[in-house]
């Protein structure tokens, strides 16, 4: 079965120039992860540090290829009752109650209860069947007829036993209900699993990824992720901007700024109407760019040193 | 599957990079929907399939340049080679041994006199194959490759043949190129070590750091030691470093039993019980650095600092004649400084376990209480000072448990001026720990339990 979001996939340039088109700027790398996904049909496994856009990577691929989106946020605790089906308990009941007088209809007048047993035998599964089936994101996903982009968000959150629980679906693009069977996606979804590293994941997972490591981005990448993020900035200040994060990324800081603080900064120097990085403006605007009080306290002792090292002549102007 | 990138799989798994059958199935096939064109594609997509960590992605890349640098990929003979084995190497058939046809030194004299570099390089991929040199695994071989790889190539020909023409001009020059050409393939075998070997060789010194006592392991390899003791360490933090919790079997947890047993109108067909938290233990850790000890105790020292976010608590005392508490010394400096300077602060003296037990006692016994774990490293031989097991004895009843290590072997354990027997009634566990093995089940057992 073809279909039409499918073909937009057809090369890693066209990859990359998409995930352009739908606001994000994509390494080589990342555009190549996402073009071997669909053509080899495996889950990209995401991982990084906090902020450089795997979350965002999920939703750009949405967006691009029109397709919904369905999040799955992953915590201690989460089992499959939550995450890929539960049963209707309560509308069960209900049509139990309900149906109770038809009961003695649907059983006519057999005479034993033999009978009536083989008759209630050859009736269907009335109340385990798909109407009463809720269906959470991992199943909405495999059912969604057109295909779907599935972010199952920080993995690494969730319990050891959900990680197994994870690999059927993983690996076939299907899972088992032991009261309906087998249920497989007729359009692979394409799948994306975001991970901090908080604890390793287990080999038996990587196995069935893609394994994309997202860095924090160099000078010339960030130049043009903050161009087309804050589209209203100066590119002077833009480049600047940059290169002054590039230095601070060189310290050694509790929390390191990724993309989305530089994203948060330069948004923030925008609405000061700013254009030029003032000492003045910069020391009071550090919060928004570290996120440790002590990390503030060091960057602000070397300010001035720092701006100066900046160079933003490196950063090419478009 | 193509033979350079099967190639490429094995020196991959020599640095380090762990590669199942199947990956390498989905690597290749992920190879293919990219094509071989495009280095730097490959290398991505290879990337993504094979590394699956951080450090697996660096090794990979080194792995990855080292391997397609080699000099046939580089050339355009090679660059067919890289895309595929069969249609390569333009070699002539005949190559091993025939070819000596009219007394011209075969193929090989011919394509060095003509230098012909293309042909050259096609025809030693071609004989290292042959001769299967991706499975060299020790310096020593790599004469016998050379040798073997020549000899595929055609040297008994071209060896006769400048037999034949020593006078010549001819057999000069075929003598000078036969040289050169010795060199250049044993420097190709060289590449080729340091490509498939280093990884095996690398892992089995590994191996062998791990069983080998402690007290006896050279300077030399205490870098490699620290490495491996991170490791270690590395693993059992990220298995134990998050909370736990286990059932606690017989006492039901009945709001989550009735939820789970929802759909039978809460019949409680399936039955959860409540469950505990594994608490992190805290630990209390007594060195002995004399000289006898001192190895073994840096090492656990290393390890244990290596732990942190596994452990609730931590610290450290280290004594011979007298106790000096060095916890902060420990968290303050990067352990390589730290432990030196821990061993020059009190180790290396002769050991007096009575008296730094009562030094304990006296200063630091409110670190004890029901959930502290002390462990003792030493081995116990205290030269005949007083050995002192009552305050071990306190020390027992306030704490949670004693575990005590010794780096000699049980049997030896009350011979000579070793007080072990009066020690060991008091410890819930005593233990021989003279290798990074025994010492990682001691500490891994501990975490587990909590």
């Amino acid at each position: 079965m073809s279909i039409a979001w499918q073909a937009q996939l057809d090369s890693i340039e066209a990859t990359e120039s998409g995930l352009e088109s739908a606001g994000y700027i994509p390494s080589r790398e990342i555009a190549t992860a996402v073009y071997l996904s669909h053509h080899l049909q495996k889950p990209i496994l995401v991982e990084g540090p906090a902020g450089v856009g795997k979350t965002e990577l999920a939703k750009a691929v949405s967006r691009w290829l029109s397709l919904p989106l369905i999040r799955m946020q992953c915590y201690e605790g989460l089992d499959e009752s939550k995450a890929l089906y539960e049963w209707k308990y309560g509308k069960q009941l209900l049509y139990t109650q309900i149906l109770k007088d038809r009961m003695g209809a649907a059983l006519g007048d057999e005479p034993g209860m033999d009978a009536a047993l083989r008759r209630l035998h050859g009736l269907s599964d009335l109340f385990f069947s798909e109407d009463f089936l809720e269906p959470r994101p991992l199943l909405k996903a495999l059912r969604s007829p057109g295909g779907a982009v599935l972010l199952i968000d920080e993995v690494d959150k969730a319990d050891q036993e959900f990680e197994a629980f994870l690999l059927e679906l993983l690996s076939d693009y299907q899972v088992s209900i032991p009261e309906i069977g087998t249920i497989r996606a007729d359009v692979p979804p394409i799948v994306m699993l975001t991970s901090n590293s908080q604890r390793d994941l287990g080999d038996a997972l990587k196995r069935r990824c893609l394994h994309l490591h997202i860095g924090l981005p160099e000078a010339r990448l960030e130049a043009r992720i903050i161009a087309s993020r804050v589209p209203g900035i100066d590119s002077t200040l833009r480049r600047k901007l940059v290169a002054f994060v590039q230095e601070l990324r060189g310290l050694d800081l509790k929390k390191l700024p990724s993309v989305s603080e530089t994203i948060d900064w330069a948004r923030v120097l925008v609405l000061l109407h700013a254009n030029e990085l003032e000492p003045a403006l910069v020391r009071e605007t550090l919060n928004v760019l570290l996120k440790f009080e002590s990390d503030i306290e060091v960057v602000a002792g070397q300010l001035g040193e720092l701006l100066l090292k900046a160079k933003p002549e490196a950063i090419p102007v478009r | 599957m193509e033979g350079p990138l099967l190639d490429f799989f094995r020196a991959a798994r020599s640095a380090g990079l762990r590669i199942s059958p199947a990956e390498t199935i989905e690597a290749a096939r992920a190879a293919a929907v990219v094509g071989f064109e495009d280095r730097q594609r490959l290398r991505d997509t290879l990337g993504l399939v094979l590394a699956k960590t951080i450090d697996e992605k660096r090794a990979y890349g080194v792995c990855f340049d080292l391997f397609f640098k080699r000099a046939s990929f580089s050339d355009p003979a090679g660059k067919a080679a890289g895309a595929s084995a069969e249609e390569a190497p333009p070699m002539p058939g005949e190559m091993p041994a025939g070819g000596e046809g009219e007394g011209s030194g075969g193929a090989l004299a011919a394509a060095l006199l003509s230098n012909d570099q293309a042909w050259l390089a096609a025809a030693i991929e071609q004989a290292s194959r042959e001769a299967r040199l991706s499975e060299i695994s020790l310096f020593t071989q790599v004469n016998l490759f050379t040798r073997r790889i020549l000899e595929r190539m055609g040297l008994g020909a071209l060896e006769r043949e400048i037999v034949r023409t020593r006078t010549a001009p001819r057999g000069e020059a075929l003598t000078q190129a036969r040289d050169a050409l010795r060199e250049r393939v044993r420097g190709f075998v060289e590449q080729n070590l340091l490509l498939f070997a280093e990884g095996r060789n690398q892992e089995f010194r590994a191996r062998m750091l791990t069983q080998a006592r402690l007290t006896a392991i050279d300077r030399r390899d205490h870098e490699r030691m620290r490495v491996l003791v991170r490791a270690m360490a590395h693993r059992l933090a990220t298995l134990y470093g998050r909370p736990r919790k286990r059932d606690r079997r017989g006492v039901l947890d009945v709001r989550r039993t009735l939820r789970r047993n929802m759909a039978w109108e809460a019949i409680p067909f399936r039955t959860i019980w409540k469950q505990e938290r594994i608490e992190k233990p805290r630990l209390v850790v007594l060195c002995d650095v004399s000289g006898s000890v001192a190895a073994v105790a840096q090492f656990l020292l290393l390890f244990l600092y290596s732990l942190n976010e596994a452990l609730s608590g931590l610290r450290a005392f280290a004594f011979s004649s007298a106790l000096a508490d060095v916890s902060d010394l420990l968290t303050t400096l990067p352990i390589e400084r730290a432990i030196p300077e821990v061993m020059a602060r009190s180790g290396f003296g002769s050991s007096n376990y009575g008296q730094s037990l009562a030094d304990f006692e006296r200063e630091y016994m409110h670190l004890l209480d029901s959930s502290t774990t002390v462990i003792i490293l030493g081995d116990g031989r205290g030269n005949r000072t007083d050995a002192r097991a009552d305050i071990l004895q306190r020390m027992a009843n306030r704490a949670k448990q004693v575990v005590w290590l010794n780096p000699e072997t049980r049997t030896v354990w009350g011979t000579g001026d070793s007080d072990m027997p009066k020690y060991t009634p008091h410890c819930r566990v005593s233990i021989t720990c003279n290798s990074l093995f025994q010492l990682e089940r001691v500490i891994s057992e501990l975490l587990r339990v909590g």
